[in-house]
């Protein structure tokens, strides 16, 4: 297919051109790769010893299938999806190549199509084998989870490259001033979200906030498949429901926020 | 390929770019000829940049229209982004990538067909060949400056746009680079439009030279013309004279 034509609409070769970039911007460091596994092992071992130390001298309740391990593995889904989304993303204005890629035929949508396939792959290099660890070191089968895993997964990945797309946008209009939002954005989520206790422990004023937040769901998800036995279905399209709200609402926030740094020639001014 | 001829490769008009309350551009108008090199002048501040930024479709005009091969910029950028490119100071290839890998994740997003072929060749063509699988960030600053000129032809574009392309470099490196892009030029009937602070270069390489002052335009014409029009032997002395404002308007006043 010629380049010619090729530019007119959304091109795989393209998506699959940033792809390869950031492949190979991996496969030439191991400092990169020895980051994505090193701290979600440091978590898992972390909270892991804490939930063995709770289950040998608490109640039922802490002892309930693995909740705190399984609250960090499944955070560590969606902070290291968020992350992996808005590295990939900084590489360029490090390495002072957006300026290059918004002058290319390469098209925002597709720009973000590989940055969510790279956040999968970085995830999987960093999850994936700390998945194992839990099963070796602790007991606690994530996989086990069956099916509800995957509905686990899918909501907390499309909630982070949500909140990934905008945090770009937003690197994009205001420069490296805001790359610190980058690492640190997801943390004001925490508390919210409810990742290692129930919601009805916040403040009643707080819990119809914490509702709109789609992680909320698969946590309390989890929690009930793990201490009740019971899979809720119906919780896991509430959080899909946001989700397509949180995720359109982070595509247009990006968009937006491109076209202001148009407007302002902020694009001319990024770098490390 | 060759622009269309019902199409200019470059027009614009009116161009206004305001940055809050400071115009950076103030309502410059031009129309570059297909196959032609352009030289464009000025200071720091002139609005050089900008302009060229602003044909690339990197910032919005505030009012008036610039197009390039026809399509109106950024709006419908995407018809025409795959027949242009550019090299700036302002941007550089990832370091990190060997020049191979750079050269074959540019070409893919500019739609290169035989992409293997086209780096080899380029790789000839700029004296690359030996650096193909080095790493960018580690080669000296004349064989980057040569990188980021092949990223800039990846593509054989038909609108070629140049920011300081000889910027830091040595005079043999510039002399060796300058050759290049006239015989590119030659070669494909490219159009470019050069931003430079070095005059002997855009006597050199230009057959029109566009000066900016604050913004405007303040003379526009070949290189000789504007040398017999200043009574100037050299573009230098001529660009002095319109950035110290002491040119043809000057001595009309007197």
């Amino acid at each position: 297919m010629s380049g010619r034509a090729e530019s007119a609409y959304v091109s795989p070769r393209r998506i699959g051109a940033m792809m390869l970039r950031y492949w190979y911007l991996l496969r030439s460091s191991w400092p990169r790769l020895l980051d994505l596994v090193y701290w979600p092992t440091v978590q898992m071992v972390t909270w892991g010893f804490l939930q063995y130390y709770i289950a040998t001298n608490a109640g039922f309740f802490a002892r309930a299938g693995g909740t705190f391990i399984g609250a960090v593995l499944l955070w560590d889904i969606l902070f290291r999806g968020q992350l992996g989304f808005s590295i990939s993303f900084l590489e360029e204005m490090w390495s002072r190549n957006i300026g290059n890629l918004m002058m290319s035929p390469l098209r925002p949508i597709e720009f973000i199509a590989a940055l969510m396939v790279m956040s999968l792959v970085r995830l999987s290099i960093g999850a994936v084998p700390v998945t194992f660890l839990a099963i070796g070191f602790f007991g606690f089968n994530l996989y086990g989870l069956g099916f509800a895993l995957v509905a686990f997964f899918f909501n907390l990945m499309l909630t982070s490259w949500a909140i990934g797309i905008f945090v770009s946008g937003l690197i994009l209009r205001n420069g490296m001033g805001a790359e610190n939002l980058a690492w640190s954005i997801m943390f004001l989520f925490m508390p919210l979200t409810c990742v290692y206790y129930p919601v009805t422990t916040l403040p009643v004023w707080l819990q119809p906030v914490a509702w709109l937040l789609p992680p909320t769901y698969v946590f309390e998800g989890m929690r009930t498949l793990l201490i009740q036995k019971v899979y809720r279905g119906d919780l896991m399209l509430d959080a899909l429901a946001l989700n397509a709200v949180l995720f359109a609402a982070g595509l247009f926030g990006f968009l937006k926020l491109l076209q202001s740094a148009r407007r302002h020639g902020s694009l001319m001014q990024t770098g490390e | 390929m060759c622009a269309m001829p019902d199409f200019p490769p470059i027009a614009v008009e009116r161009l206004v770019k305001i940055y809050k309350t400071i115009p950076a551009v103030d309502g410059i108008s031009f129309t570059l000829t297909p196959g032609s090199i352009t030289g464009l002048l000025g200071g720091n501040g002139a609005g050089k940049t900008t302009t060229i930024a602003t044909i690339m479709g990197l910032t919005t005009p505030t009012s008036g229209r610039v197009t390039v091969l026809g399509a109106e910029m950024p709006r419908q950028r995407y018809r025409v982004l795959h027949r242009m490119n550019f090299e700036s100071p302002y941007v550089e290839v990832p370091m990190r990538l060997t020049v191979r890998q750079n050269m074959t994740v540019f070409g893919m997003l500019y739609g290169v067909g035989d992409l293997r072929g086209r780096i080899v060749e380029l790789g000839r063509q700029l004296d690359l060949t030996d650096l193909l699988d080095r790493p960018t960030g580690r080669l000296s600053s004349g064989q980057k400056t040569r990188v980021s000129l092949a990223k800039a032809l990846i593509n054989n574009p038909d609108v070629l746009l140049l920011d300081e392309p000889t910027a830091s470099l040595d005079p043999d490196t510039a002399d060796w680079v300058r050759a290049h892009l006239e015989r590119y030029c030659r070669e494909r009937h490219a159009t470019v439009l050069l931003a430079s602070h070095n005059m002997a270069e855009v006597e050199r390489l230009c057959e029109r030279v566009i000066i900016m002052k604050r913004g405007r335009i303040e003379d526009d014409d070949t290189p000789a013309k504007l040398l017999a029009r200043y009574g100037r032997r050299t573009l230098e002395e001529v660009f002095l004279d319109v950035a110290r404002g002491s040119g043809v308007e000057s001595e009309a006043a007197q």
